[in-house]
């Protein structure tokens, strides 16, 4: 027997309470690397390695329309090869369920995202057939939707001229992804932005946002200098940035995600140091007695507060390590599961201010059980005085 | 004359209970022979357990002086006489006070851990002490698997392993039935007798006291008398 296996026996004296404990460690942790990296994601500067599409929208908001008419100048800017442009819709299928659908101008849409793959003739009747749409086969699959029917979806946003939020689209072309990356992409859906823009009773010839397509990725950043210094000073300014950042700011848009992070995990740590430090001081509680007896047989009051805080460090550090092993695992199952489009790395930086707080947790829920048990007088404890 | 293994010079202790002040020793003084039994009887609230904690320096006296093996022992701070405690006493608890997560062997092994010996030298000595109390096919078992007189075996190898010259033992037999108590007592008999070890037990059992070389009788915290 060593001392550590004798920590690690009294651990577990009472198996169920400090397996129960130690999932609640686990989980507090698992979180912890989550959302600390999911708040890295969010606090990274623009990256614009390896981009080979940039997002103009308006400096202010994405939900602040650009006017179409900057298409031609976006186009001459160098590096860019090619401009798409989709214009948010707003779209809801049958009482209350959300669809993501854009209106698109067809053919520079099927330029711009090659990925998306769908017969040639459907791409033409994307463009020739006015009131059409196209739908991501994920889509497409989720409703039953078949290329040929008319699909009734209202929009939460734009009336037709008449007055009626309900539109009417004919489904011509049922999209796919060419990799498993493009085909998680595929839960959305594109109408005729020509048919859109005369059609509905706002504004005319705006846009949400430019789609850029480079002709180099590794111009992208001089790319979105150029552009935002373009319409600098402008009633129109733009924010360029890589899709990556986009889809980053457009979840930025919920609130200060910051802030949301640090709340949970204040909540989940101060809940953890209730169940931690309840754990430790009803095991200090129940042992007094042989807590007694050590000191009995020549343990001194150090070595016996030492026992108790070598159980708390345990309890934290297993459970902390097998939680930031976990929320690696699953950052990585998340960044791989959305296309590297939200990386959530849980990386050393994570780990060490993990590590760091594992140290300040076992300190905190051992210490007021540990210098009880450093305290106690012997002839006391040994008298259930 | 050789030196007294307990030497106790006019031992006063109070106790405070609250806002009153018990006095629970007044003046005591004995001495007790290296290789000596001594049962130490009494009623309740006579100061026995008191002066036995004393004796084992898991308590320190108001005044007088506390001399174990020639060691003042009653000033020492608390880190000198827990260390003394763990090389030079052997503690037998009425309720045997054995560590519920560890083997015999573990519970055994215990107060090596505040030794140097090695992991392997550690395990052998706890085998040698359960051996000399008849448990060595227990090592394995725990408390809660083991009867009371063999948790009391146990805990008597507890005390014996790191070979201290002084055992001190509160009520060993008191929850023990007739014929394990018996046995018990036989076998601290051993130890004194076959070992030298000098043994000091509180007992309210005069049967047990019979066991030990001399009995003493403690009233209201005084020595009445020392009978053969």
């Amino acid at each position: 027997m060593t001392k550590s296996g004798f920590v690690i026996a009294n651990l577990f004296r009472k198996r169920t309470r400090t397996i129960l404990t130690l999932l609640s460690v686990i989980m507090a942790f698992l979180l912890f690397g989550l959302l600390q990296s999911i708040n890295s994601m969010f606090n990274a500067g623009a990256d614009f390695v390896g981009a080979t599409r940039l997002i103009t929208q308006a400096r202010v908001s994405f939900t602040t329309a650009l006017p179409i008419s900057m298409l031609p100048k976006l186009e001459a800017v160098p590096g860019v090869a090619r401009v798409a442009y989709w214009q948010w819709f707003g779209g809801v299928w049958q009482e209350n369920t959300q669809l993501i659908v854009f209106a698109a101008d067809p053919l520079r849409q099927r330029d711009v995202y090659p990925e998306y793959l769908m017969p040639d003739e459907q791409w033409q009747g994307f463009a020739k057939i006015r009131t059409s749409m196209i739908a991501g086969k994920q889509m497409a699959d989720q409703y039953g939707w078949k290329v040929g029917e008319k699909i009734p979806i209202s929009s939460n946003i734009y009336p037709q001229k008449n007055g009626s939020k309900s539109w009417v689209f004919d489904l011509v072309g049922i999209f796919d992804g060419k990799d498993d990356d493009a085909k998680k992409r595929t839960n959305q859906a594109f109408i005729n932005y020509d048919y859109f823009d005369e059609a509905n009773q706002f504004g005319k010839g705006r846009t949400n946002f430019f789609i850029l397509k480079l002709t180099d990725s590794n111009q992208a950043a001089a790319v979105s200098k150029t552009v935002d210094a373009m319409f600098e000073n402008s009633p129109d300014e733009t924010k360029t940035q890589t899709e990556k950042d986009f889809n980053v700011g457009f979840v930025k848009q919920i609130g200060d995600i910051g802030l949301i992070v640090r709340w949970i995990l204040f909540a989940v740590f101060f809940t953890l140091l209730l169940v931690v430090g309840n754990t430790m001081a009803q095991s200090v509680r129940e042992r007094i007695p042989e807590l007694a007896v050590l000191k009995t047989l020549g343990f001194s009051d150090g070595s016996v507060l030492g026992f108790v805080f070598a159980e708390a460090f345990t309890l934290c550090l297993f459970g902390g390590l097998v939680g930031l092993g976990l929320a690696t695992f699953a950052g990585a199952a998340v960044t791989k599961g959305t296309g590297n489009q939200f990386p959530v790395y849980v990386d050393v930086r994570v780990w060490l201010i993990g590590i760091a707080a594992i140290v300040l947790m076992s300190l905190a829920v051992g210490l007021l059980p540990a210098l009880r048990a450093q305290r106690l007088k012997i002839v006391d404890a040994l008298a259930g005085r | 004359m050789s030196e007294p293994m307990v030497a106790v010079r006019n031992v006063t202790k109070v106790y405070q209970r609250g806002q009153q002040k018990v006095e629970v020793l007044h003046g005591l003084t004995l001495e007790i022979p290296k290789g000596d039994f001594v049962a130490l009887m009494g009623p309740s609230g006579s100061g026995k357990t008191t002066l036995l904690n004393l004796i084992g320096g898991l308590d320190q006296p108001t005044a007088g002086e506390v001399l174990v093996g020639g060691k003042r022992i009653d000033k020492l701070p608390s880190g000198e006489l827990a260390h003394w405690r763990a090389h030079n006493v052997g503690f037998v608890f009425q309720f045997y006070n054995l560590m519920p997560v560890l083997t015999a062997e573990g519970n055994v092994e215990l107060p090596l851990l505040l030794t140097k010996l090695t992991a392997a030298q550690r395990k052998k000595n706890a085998a040698v002490a359960l051996q000399v109390v008849g448990l060595a096919d227990r090592a394995k078992h725990k408390p809660r698997e083991l009867s009371g007189g063999q948790e009391q075996r146990v805990a008597i190898a507890r005390a014996l392993v790191s070979d201290p010259q002084l055992l001190v033992c509160d009520e060993p037999t008191g929850d023990l039935d007739r014929k394990t108590a018996d046995e018990i007592l036989g076998l601290l008999q051993v130890l004194n007798r076959e070992h030298g070890k000098t043994i000091v037990i509180v007992t309210h059992d005069p049967k047990a006291a019979e066991f030990a070389r001399r009995t003493l009788h403690l009233e209201k915290g005084q020595l009445l008398e020392q009978a053969a």
